[in-house]
């Protein structure tokens, strides 16, 4: 299923990358590698940095340190356009389609393919409508009517057009924020089994997302982003599902919430019990590993 | 790698759309159903409304209103609002009337300085409103008012009336005026050239939204201009080049207000802004921007046309008119509202 890490020069490589916006760290010390063929997850809560982490791989900002590696070879992306270019493209969350207009539209929206010259040059309206059947049918989605607003398709759907757009178009490395946030489970069902398709036709994917359920899956690789620090990077083979969620969750800062609202709340209140019982399951090192939030 | 859910999403029950359901969600069906009450009340009310003659006045009077209303549905549909249109359709005519009246400048020559100062307020427009971000609503309200200040006052200043007279005698005249206003007589009624002008328009228009890339754009503009952005359509582009296309066709409405009548007032077009978008409502388009049709406009303006002559025909108090408009546009909305939840807006 997945390629060896080992003997293979990864996609993208980035390496101790951080940002600052002026006096502000957003983000420092984080490396990862995009593999083609595997899928690897950028897992944090709101306010990790996972959003600049993917606007730094996407073009959108230049990193203020550490360097990006493309195909081995250091890369600086002056614009989205040239992330593009370079076939990294991203899936952000509202998918960038018109709901109003059918799906093979929206499909081509802005690359339009065309026949004629001149003032006659029309759309390839046949072409464009067989391709976008094919290429869903390629996916998994058997869309029957292309011409239906894309607005009326479900929301996995959605992102399974958009996934389904960006593999078309030539991307080798596909970044997808955080797909499955507004889904239920069996939407998000859907997307992580297109997120596999992707990545069995050879794609590196990038998987940012907030639920070590949905990453644990499919992933190949954990990059773990805390408080714009990174809580490491790990390959799957050195890490289980229960030690994943525990470092997203937190485990000590689960601790230190329970303490403060026993102050505030009082010991024996139910949602301290829960709390404190919760915080003695998580396994020891994952207390460790994070740091205590300073004392406010 | 299981297929299940990819099975269960694709037979998943979901609007099954038959012919009718799709030609019933087509944005001018509104348009046409009404149209055609219109035309069958008014043929079996009055005796003359649907012969030649009759025909010949709705149609004319449809079609100045048309090729505004076409226009102003592609720049609605691309998300935008020109409150200026009306009067820049006044504008255009005095520009053509004072520069050959009163400076003797060759007509033809002044007829395409009227089209490029046109085309650059239409410009002016949607590059105020893409560079600041303001609704178009207000910009153009303010363009509106300083075209209709300069209409007035500029055209009192030099002529020292209020009207543009004396066109008639300006020299090589006669070889512009068919091409704007000359008419056919076919049985006993008067057909102008502007009804042609109005098919072209319409026909244009509808080919540049369902089959050019540009019309994709303007579908795309209007309905998620993020999105838009985010794939690489030319967002600039489109939407001014939607802006100079309502000012190009208040130019072509002008010129032909000019040539048919030879006289110009300095208050024409002011308030019919409105009616273009009304028309422009009624054949289907949304308020809010991406969707619409190109036809249902000019069936919204055929309403109006039929509408405003067929009341005189039947010798009602012309007042109505408005009336009728206002709940024609009330329904209009009230049917593309539900139009839009049933077909595009919700699951």
């Amino acid at each position: 299923m997945s390629v060896n890490t080992t003997t293979t020069v990864p996609i993208v490589s980035v390496k101790n990358v951080g940002k600052r916006y002026g006096a502000i760290n957003a983000l420092s010390g984080v490396s990862t590698d995009v593999f083609a063929g595997e899928v690897t997850c950028v897992l944090g809560d709101n306010g990790a940095g996972k959003s600049t982490f993917i606007k730094m791989l996407a073009g959108a900002h230049a990193p203020s340190e550490g360097e990006m590696l493309l195909d081995g070879e250091p890369v600086t992306f002056s614009s989205p356009r040239a992330a593009l270019d370079a076939g990294i493209a991203t899936v952000y969350q509202d998918l960038a389609v018109v709901p109003l207009m059918p799906v093979w539209r929206n499909f081509f929206l802005g690359s339009e393919l065309t026949k004629g010259w001149g003032p006659f040059r029309r759309l390839d309206v046949k072409q464009m409508k067989s391709i976008t059947y094919t290429e869903l049918d390629n996916m998994g989605i058997d869309l029957r009517d292309v011409d239906q607003p894309i607005g009326t398709l479900s929301g996995g759907e959605r992102q399974c057009v958009a996934i389904a757009r960006a593999v078309y178009f030539g991307a080798r490395v596909l970044i997808l924020d955080e797909p499955t946030a507004a889904l239920g489970v069996k939407q998000s069902g859907v997307v992580l089994r297109y997120i596999a398709r992707a990545r069995d036709r050879g794609l590196g994917v990038v998987f940012i997302t907030h639920n070590p359920h949905h990453a644990f899956p499919v992933g190949d690789r954990f990059l773990l982003l805390n408080r714009g620090t990174s809580l490491g990077d790990y390959a799957k083979s050195d890490i289980t599902l229960g030690e994943l969620t525990s470092l997203m969750a937190g485990g000590a800062e689960l601790d230190s919430l329970a303490h403060e609202l026993e102050r505030s709340m009082g010991p024996d209140s139910a949602i301290v019990q829960e709390l404190e019982k919760e915080a003695e399951e998580l396994p020891e090192a994952a207390r460790e590993e994070v740091p205590r939030p300073a004392a406010s | 790698m299981t297929t299940t859910d990819i099975v269960t999403i694709a037979t998943r029950p979901r609007m099954e759309r038959q012919p009718i359901r799709r030609l019933l969600a087509r944005p001018e069906m509104g348009a046409l159903v009404a149209a055609l009450a219109v035309m069958i009340f008014f043929s079996l009310y009055t005796s003359n409304f649907m012969t030649l003659a009759g025909a010949g006045v709705w149609l004319e009077s449809a079609s100045t209103f048309g090729i505004m209303a076409v226009a102003v549905a592609l720049l609605m549909i691309g998300g935008e609002f020109d409150l200026s249109a009306g009067v820049m359709t006044g504008f255009t005519a005095l520009i053509v009337g004072v520069l050959t009246t009163n400076y003797g400048l060759n007509i033809w020559i002044a007829v395409v300085i009227s089209l490029a100062t046109a085309l650059g307020v239409g410009a002016l427009n949607g590059i105020i409103v893409m560079r600041t971000g303001l609704p178009s609503f207000i910009v153009t309200l303010g363009t509106f008012f300083v075209l209709a200040g300069i209409d007035l006052a500029v055209t009192k200043l030099i002529t020292g009336q209020v009207s543009i007279q004396g066109m008639a005698k300006v020299p090589f005249y006669d070889t512009i005026q068919p091409l704007f206003g000359s008419s056919i007589r076919i049985g006993g009624g008067v057909f102008y050239i502007s009804v042609l002008w109005w098919f072209l328009v319409t026909a244009i228009a509808t080919w540049v939204l369902l089959r050019a890339r540009a019309g994709n754009w303007i579908f795309a503009v209007g309905g998620a201009l993020n999105s838009s952005r985010q794939v690489g359509v030319p967002i600039m582009k489109t939407k001014i080049g939607l802006f100079m296309t309502t000012a190009g066709a208040a130019w072509l409405v002008g010129m032909i207000s000019l040539f048919r009548t030879s006289t110009v007032q300095a208050n024409t077009g002011v308030g019919q802004e409105f009616i273009y978008i009304i028309c422009a409502v009624v054949g289907g388009c949304l308020l809010t921007g991406g969707f619409g049709s190109a036809v249902g406009a000019a069936l919204g303006a055929l309403i109006y046309g039929m509408v405003f002559q067929g009341i005189t025909f039947a010798q009602w108090d012309t007042n109505w008119l408005r009336t009728f408009l206002g709940a024609m546009l009330l329904l209009a909305v009230l049917l593309n509202h539900w139009v839009r939840t049933r077909a595009g807006g919700g699951r």
